[in-house]
């Protein structure tokens, strides 16, 4: 394993040895992050047998270093520090004790994923700054501001696994393409989560990643454009991601304790099925559709990508009908009404929604393939 | 996690309501209103919601390309008339709500008689990355 990828695995579980030998978690997230950066420089030249000792020892004299200018500081010598031997075999669940602590819920969903590509995934402030496209100091500061957010929090005490798997979404869906590749990130990082919980919704994001990163060299033209679901080369897929996916997927639906994530992932699943677009389940998509917005209690995107799916199933005026339902406020509702009018024979009407619904998007990517649909359609029309 | 870009104008946003021209304020007000900016960003720094924080020179110059091996085409100083940025604030907060509440606090800098001067910033969104999972 290169350096940098055995650092960032090791990062917590050191940790969690300075919180268990006393040390508090800002403290000891501060001296492990201290001795990866001495690990990083030093390393290179001289490479420590154990390498998990070696941080262990030189964070814990960082955290000694620190407590006792801290004490020194504050004109205090009754600070006592224990050491006692690190407790073995506590290591999974130490892992996961940070998790609970970074995505602790009364961070907000910014803090918690910085908190966790730091404290976690062994990150520095500076990797996700870039990742995140804001200056080195404001990331400093968001991090610590969480670390004292959190540091009335004790522990050991259980965690909510739903915020640590809303955050790891968070990292995989909503990230910039940057210096870190904050994709394959999550899914190292969902990976351990549901190795250590053995819970069926952490499998199922687990699952929902693998199938969606499977896509992700035939998602993007050269340009950096996207490239629609329906028009991608399924030949550039990832058969080994795909294949993972669903056997996580099976086991866990196998278990018949149904979730979201594993909805969304099936969905996935099914459309990773399909050699080509044509052969796309529809029907058993919508099937699964239904059970997220019953999951989800009527979530408005779920019912929008449910009238798609219905479009595609049952035709482009039942996707009308069922997108009637919907607010027009929502997001990438004008888009879904733009494609099923142009599926319904409407160029006229569609060419208009998609210019519509090209000024409304939130991101390049999507107005510019809006644009693009808008384009099109009027050439056409001009003839 | 999304981010906002607060604009200030010179001229081209509708009138402030304490809206007296600063070279009428007292020095003290005028150095209260720089201190009150940059206690502003500072204080975003420290919440991790600061981007970047920039004032523009009023001086400019429209600048257009004329054909190929003619020098570019310039027109300005920007009339009286036209919109005139004055500097920008970027930030990076949880959600729209929390944006304008910042661009609330912003627009009431201290201006002359030390009274907020209620100015008009201009609040836009930044485009995001794109989402991976959309189905």
């Amino acid at each position: 394993m290169a350096d940098e990828a055995l650092l960032r695995t090791l990062t917590p579980t050191v940790i969690a040895v300075l919180v268990r030998r006393g040390a508090d978690f800002a403290a000891a997230e501060d001296a492990v992050q201290e001795a990866l950066i001495e690990a990083v420089r030093g390393w290179p030249r001289d490479r420590p047998r154990d390498p998990h000792g070696w941080l262990i020892t030189v964070a814990w004299r960082k955290f000694l270093d620190a407590a006792r200018a801290d004490a020194a500081r504050r004109q205090r010598e009754d600070l006592v520090v224990a050491d006692p031997a690190p407790e073995p075999g506590a290591a999974v669940d130490d892992t996961l004790q940070l998790y609970f602590l970074c995505a602790h819920p009364s961070l907000s969903p910014a803090s918690a994923v910085a908190l966790t590509l730091r404290a976690v995934g062994g990150l520095s402030t500076r990797q996700i700054a870039q990742a995140y496209l804001v200056p080195e100091a404001t990331m400093a500061q968001r991090i610590s501001r969480a670390k004292r957010a959190v540091s009335g929090v004790r522990f050991d005490q259980p965690g909510d696994l739903a915020t640590v798997l809303r955050v790891l979404y968070l990292v995989f869906n909503e990230g910039y393409s940057g210096p870190v590749d904050l994709a394959a990130e999550a899914i190292r990082l969902t990976r351990q989560v549901a190795a250590a919980t053995k819970d069926e919704e952490a499998a199922g994001l687990l699952a929902l990643m693998l199938l969606h990163h499977a896509r992700r060299p035939a998602r993007t033209r050269p340009d950096g454009s996207l490239v629609p679901l329906t028009e991608q080369d399924r030949g550039r897929w990832d058969t080994g991601l795909i294949a993972e996916g669903v056997d996580v997927l099976q086991a866990a639906l196998a278990r018949d304790r149904l979730g979201e994530f594993q909805a969304q992932a099936a969905i996935a699943a099914l459309h990773a099925d399909a050699r080509t677009a044509g052969e796309t389940d529809w029907v058993q998509i919508v099937e699964w559709y239904d059970e997220l917005v019953r999951l989800t209690g009527g979530s408005p995107v779920a019912r929008l990508n449910r009238a798609v799916a219905v479009g595609q199933a049952d035709g482009p005026r039942a996707g009308l009908a069922a997108l009637a339902d919907l607010d027009p406020a929502l997001p990438r509702h004008t888009a879904a009404a733009a494609y099923l009018h142009e599926q319904a024979g409407d160029p006229v009407r569609a060419a208009r929604l998609y210019a519509e619904a090209a000024r409304a998007a939130s991101n390049l990517a999507e107005r510019d393939h809006l644009t693009r649909q808008a384009a099109r359609l009027n050439a056409h029309l001009r003839g | 996690m999304a981010k906002y870009l607060l604009l200030k104008h010179y001229r081209g946003a509708p009138a402030a309501v304490n809206d007296v021209p600063m070279d009428q304020w007292t020095p003290e007000e005028v150095s209260a209103h720089m201190r009150y900016m940059e206690e502003f960003a500072a204080r975003l720094e420290t919440t991790g919601e600061l981007v970047d924080n920039q004032a523009l020179s009023a001086e400019g110059t429209f600048v257009r390309f004329d054909g190929p091996g003619r020098p570019p085409v310039t027109d300005g100083p920007f009339a009286e008339t036209k919109d005139l940025i004055a500097g920008w604030m970027a930030i990076d907060v949880d959600s729209y709500e929390r944006a304008l509440e910042l661009a609330g606090e912003l627009s009431a800098a201290p201006g002359a008689g030390g009274q907020p001067i209620h100015e008009w910033l201009e609040l836009r969104p930044f485009y995001t990355a794109a989402p991976t999972i959309t189905e």
